[in-house]
């Protein structure tokens, strides 16, 4: 089981991330536990400046923008 | 993908985009240099006196709304591929424990080139601030990205000309270095909402990055459909408002209200510009009809930085990091530069 954290406010482009986290991670049959995380203070103690940011296993791997579908792909079976 | 090994697909891969970019941009050009024609054909065609101030409007409207987009997609475009280069952490980074002075001059040029959104603009403060980005060069960033960006140069230079897109792009940037410089040096610091001043800021991360030449036009070319897609509708309105002034507002009337005489109305022109929210995009082709009506230089851009830097919406966004007291020095300290700026501008070019 991996556990995703999302960071971002609840703008349009972090539902999208988490979508696409969500989507990716039933096509690669991963197990994931996924936690936005819409709190200020909270998204900045991740030391990121920009969002969606996305956390996994505690290990900051995006900031900023939309992810690319086959790079999440890439972090979830990582 | 091996560093080591050249990899012939990576290769193949980069060579087939750079072509396919440079076949499209020669056909932007292709199709550009033939629109004059293309619109006084169409203009030809509608039931309308050639000479009537209908036609006038009309040939502004048909070949003015294909010329921007056409223009804008190429300045996004381009754009979009240099900030591909940036990133907000990368920009933090760099602006971290920077003195004042220096360090809001790098803010204000990087607010140009960093990709930012409103949207980002509270986890972006919120991250700066806390990995000790001094106060005053955090707010000469968040001055200069909105106001400053490619939206407003491109529309400015394909309408207006490239020297006051030179103009506004300069004294834009020197509103951004000179506010943040004097609100840094008023020690608001105590003005920042409590919570603000008690995160404590994980390690500042930077993303690596492996981007290849081929994900850099591809985000160029997202930049086009993403601010495209945004503000065309902006535009037309605009283009339309623009339009209208053209053919119907007497020259007269405008000198006289947004002319160099008339003193009063550089602030007035600033206080109008708050309420009204609109981007560069619908505002600027409302400029360009002001300016050939005869408004001054310096009231028309001091008009335009007060729409687009000054906005309730952004005000707003500030107030759920700072007092309502730090948020009114901030739209204070930017409207006294955008004053400054109209007078200056309508005393050097009369």
């Amino acid at each position: 089981m991996k556990s995703i954290k999302v960071l971002g406010p609840g703008c349009k482009r972090c539902e999208a991330t988490a979508d696409m986290v969500r989507a990716e991670a039933q096509k690669l049959g991963v197990a994931i536990d996924l936690e936005k995380v819409t709190d200020y203070a909270a998204i900045a103690g991740f030391g990121i400046a920009s969002t969606p940011g996305i956390v996994i296993d505690g290990k900051v791997v995006h900031a900023g923008g939309l992810p690319k579908p086959e790079d999440v792909a890439k972090w979830l079976a990582a | 993908m091996s560093a080591k090994t050249p990899n012939l697909s990576a290769n193949s891969q980069a060579f087939i985009s750079v072509a396919a970019t440079l076949a499209a941009v020669a056909l932007w050009f292709a199709v550009y240099w033939r629109l004059e024609d293309f619109s006084a054909r169409v203009v030809g065609w509608l039931p309308v006196q050639p000479d009537s101030r209908m036609a006038e409007a009309a040939r502004f409207f048909v070949y003015d709304t294909p010329k921007v987009l056409m223009l804008l997609a190429l300045v996004v475009f381009a754009m979009g591929i240099v900030r591909s280069f940036f990133s907000p952490e990368r920009t933090r980074a760099l602006l971290a424990g920077r003195r004042e002075g220096v360090g809001n001059i790098a803010a204000a040029t990087l607010g140009v080139f960093t990709p930012f959104c409103s949207c980002s603009a509270v986890p972006l403060f919120v991250g700066f601030v806390s990995a000790g980005v001094p106060l005053g060069v955090t707010f000469s960033f968040l001055i200069s990205a909105p106001m400053v960006n490619e939206v407003a140069l491109g529309l400015l230079f394909a309408l207006v000309g490239w020297k006051v897109a030179l103009v506004y792009l300069v004294f834009g940037m020197t509103i951004a270095i000179v506010c943040g410089w004097v609100i840094g040096r008023l020690h608001l610091e105590g003005w920042l909402e409590e919570w603000v001043r008690n995160v404590r800021a994980g390690e500042a991360v930077i993303m690596p990055d492996h981007s290849t030449v081929a994900d850099r036009i591809g985000a160029g070319l997202e930049a086009v459909r993403d601010i495209v897609g945004k503000v065309w509708l902006w535009i037309i309105i605009g283009i339309g408002v623009g339009a209208v002034i053209h053919g119907y507002v007497p020259t007269d009337l405008l000198a006289s209200i947004m002319g160099r005489g008339a003193w009063w109305s550089v602030p007035a022109v600033v206080l109008l510009g708050v309420p009204i929210y609109s981007n560069a995009a619908g505002i600027i082709p409302v400029v360009e009809a002001l300016l050939s009506k005869g408004a001054a230089l310096g009231t028309t851009l001091a008009f335009m930085m007060s729409v687009i830097a000054l906005s309730l919406p952004e005000m707003v966004i500030l107030r759920k990091v700072m007092t309502v007291r730090l948020v009114a020095v901030f739209a204070g300290v930017v409207a006294a530069g955008i004053l400054a700026v109209g007078y200056l501008f309508n005393a050097l070019f009369s």
